[in-house]
């Protein structure tokens, strides 16, 4: 039970941290309200569009994010291979050429069908 | 005092151990692999195709593609048991990753036919009615933002375009599939079922009518999938804190007390509660893709909302897959624990039959009572993995190839028979079909009755595979259940051939469409593999019986 000591600690330390820092900025920063500050969330589209007739709505957004996903990922493995990639040697070299291959083959794909294109 | 004086020597060594230890480039056995390989490689060959063949060839460029990939897969596959790996060369490949065993290659074997079939409904564009401007049009949605029948959809379908992206789609579902059933440790498992899991849900989207209807059942699909695999991956996790390895053989040896787990996890390992819960989680898991009750609650809507090609794609091959796995886990990782398991599973059998037997009595709509039936046939199936002996290996393995065709001729033949909202898929709609379209009306009936397990038919051949080898293996009670489902289930498979047959046809009915060569020969083998396997099943046997042993 003693190892799970520490852990208890950090969680009580990142409650009361979350805590304080909320309660103190609701009792001393200032408040002025406008409309960007009431809008749900300012991310650069709204957050639910209405078209009339229910038709289409930009979507760039969600792509823009999608595609960010795939090149962290890319990111997350290429970290530990180029840590030891001595270590790995030839075969990790050809595996992660053929993973970054196959990561290049969707982005031609985003590429082709015009998932760059901003408008 | 003493205690930060032991502490820290122990983290230290955790960087000075760590960086001692050499890492080992992994051994890959391409060649036992090449079934998966070629699958994906002609997945990614098709979303090459998307991004640099000009619009109009994309749909042939895409056919060919698909087919021929899944041609060299399935010659893999024979290769490999050709050359003894389904028999004595079977081996675990990729550092125990890839079991290369009967069981596997059967399996393999099963799925990439029977994409193929599927493959052929997919493509079919001579269903919806043409017109000059818009030549070709298929079961998906041009333009996934679009109405339908809106101005904006019809433009899209005026430029050409279609949703040709499920042919690769398809392939990388069957690829995760391929590895579902073949998986030798925990995490390659639950790796295969998210690469099987994510283009399915993809595909249910992409209906083109009742649009509405085919949206929500992805995001159903999704989020109670979602569900699955978080409890699949927290089982994975506790199993791991149990014994210490992912390796299904690994975890046997364990249960039984030939190896000892990992030192570093002395002091939770052996702890029968994390393998009890453990086991159940990933059990759940397992069973929410098998479609069991009571993790059946998609199925239907998933089932009626999915365009039906891929209905008839899903419904077949993720039950072909996920069996496969839940064989293997039963089997090669937990087969000490069967006294714990065995109740539990025939709980979930018994409910499973009866519940999607009664329950499909009262459904008005085609696709829905099918659903029902496969949930009925999941609870057959499962009488045949509680068996557990050789014999229920090789009669679900039988089973599983049997039911697959079956289902994918019924669900092309659910194409064919549209008005003008497109497929009519209410049963009042099919009264009297089999006095305008006999021949549409007796090749569903003859699914039906392979449904309902009718002499003659493959249906008839698994149901009495399945039902023998759980009796040989002590599951009397289950089996007289069984029999009983299948009695209720045959009460409404001969309802909708009485309606076809013996109504009166309804002035406003609606009409069958001739289909291209496409799903004609899905059709066709399907009917085929109904009839062959029903009149001739020994060598099917024989093949399964030769296929039933797992490697550990």
């Amino acid at each position: 039970m003693n190892s799970y000591v520490p852990i208890l600690v950090l969680g009580v330390l990142a409650a009361g941290f979350a805590v304080v820092t909320v309660v103190s900025a609701a009792l001393t920063g200032p408040k002025r309200y406008n409309r960007a500050k009431l809008d749900p969330y300012e991310c650069g589209i709204e957050a639910s569009p209405q078209p009339a007739g229910g038709g289409r709505f930009p979507i760039k957004y969600y792509l823009t994010a999608m595609l960010f996903i795939v090149f962290d990922i890319e990111i997350v493995f290429l970290y530990p291979w180029a840590v030891s990639f001595d270590a790995l040697g030839v075969f990790g070299l050809v595996e992660m050429l053929l993973f970054i291959a196959t990561v290049f083959v969707a982005y031609a794909y985003v590429w082709r069908r015009g998932g760059l294109e901003w408008d | 005092m003493s205690a930060t004086a032991v502490a820290a020597p122990a983290v230290h060594s955790l960087w000075t151990t760590a960086a001692a230890a050499p890492i080992h480039a992994p051994k890959i056995e391409y060649a036992q692999l090449s079934p998966i390989l070629v699958v994906l490689g002609a997945a990614v060959a098709g979303i090459l195709v998307e991004a640099f063949v000009p619009r109009r060839a994309r749909y042939g460029t895409q056919l060919a593609v698909t087919l021929i990939g899944l041609a060299g897969a399935f010659a893999a596959v024979v290769g490999l048991a050709a050359t003894g790996y389904a028999t004595t060369k079977a081996d675990l490949a990729a550092m125990g990753s890839i079991a290369v065993d009967g069981p596997s290659l059967f399996l393999q074997g099963t799925l990439i036919l029977v994409t193929a079939v599927g493959v052929l409904a997919i493509a079919e564009r001579g269903l919806e009615p043409q017109s000059r401007e818009v030549p070709h049009v298929d079961a998906f949605a041009p333009q996934a933002a679009a109405v339908p029948g809106s101005e904006d959809e019809k433009a899209a379908a005026r430029a050409g375009w279609s949703t040709t992206e499920v042919f690769p789609l398809t392939l990388f579902a069957l690829s995760g599939m391929l590895v579902f059933p073949a998986a030798g440790d925990l995490l390659t498992l639950f790796i295969g079922l998210e690469i099987l899991s994510l283009p399915l849900y993809l595909m249910c989207a992409l209906a083109r009518r009742r649009r509405l209807l085919s949206q929500e059942s992805a995001v159903k699909y999704f989020l109670l999938g979602a569900f699955a695999s978080a409890f699949f991956l927290f089982g994975t996790a506790l199993l791991y804190g149990y014994a210490g390895t992912l390796d299904l053989g690994g975890i046997a040896k364990v249960v039984t007390g030939d190896a000892a787990p990992n030192a570093a996890l002395n002091a939770s390992a052996h702890g029968d509660a994390l393998l009890l819960i453990g086991g159940a989680m990933i059990v759940m898991g397992l069973l929410f893709k098998v479609g069991a009750v009571p993790f059946h609650a998609w199925t239907p809507d998933v089932y009626q909302g999915a365009p039906t090609p891929i209905t008839g794609f899903m419904a077949a091959a993720t039950k072909v897959a996920a069996f496969g796995a839940l064989l293997r886990l039963l089997y090669v990782a937990l087969p000490e624990m069967r006294w714990d398991w065995r109740p539990v599973m025939w709980g979930v059998a018994i409910l499973t039959m009866a519940l999607g037997a009664i329950v499909a009595v009262t459904q008005t709509d085609v696709k829905r009572m099918l659903a029902y039936s496969s949930i009925a046939h999941a609870g057959f199936l499962l009488t045949g993995v509680i068996a557990g002996n050789k014999q229920g290996v090789s009669a679900v393995l039988f089973y599983l190839a049997a039911y697959s065709f079956v289902t994918l001729g019924a669900f092309a033949v659910v194409t064919l028979v549209r008005d003008a909202g497109g497929e009519a898929t209410h049963l009042s709609r099919w009264d009297g079909l089999g006095r305008r379209s006999p021949l549409v009306a007796v090749t569903f009936a003859l699914f039906l009755l392979a449904f309902a397990g009718i002499p003659l038919t493959s249906g008839f051949s698994g149901k009495f595979a399945v039902f023998s080898a759980a009796a040989k293996g002590g599951a009397v009670p289950l089996v007289v259940v069984g029999v009983l489902c299948s009695a209720v289930a045959a009460f409404f498979y001969v309802r909708v051939i009485v309606r076809m047959f013996f109504a009166e046809p309804r002035a406003d009915g609606p009409s069958v469409a001739v289909p291209s060569a496409l799903t004609g020969t899905a059709i066709a083998v399907g009917a085929a593999a109904t009839l062959v396997l029903g009149v001739f099943p020994q060598w099917a046997f024989d093949l399964a019986d030769k296929a039933s042993v797992f490697i550990r």
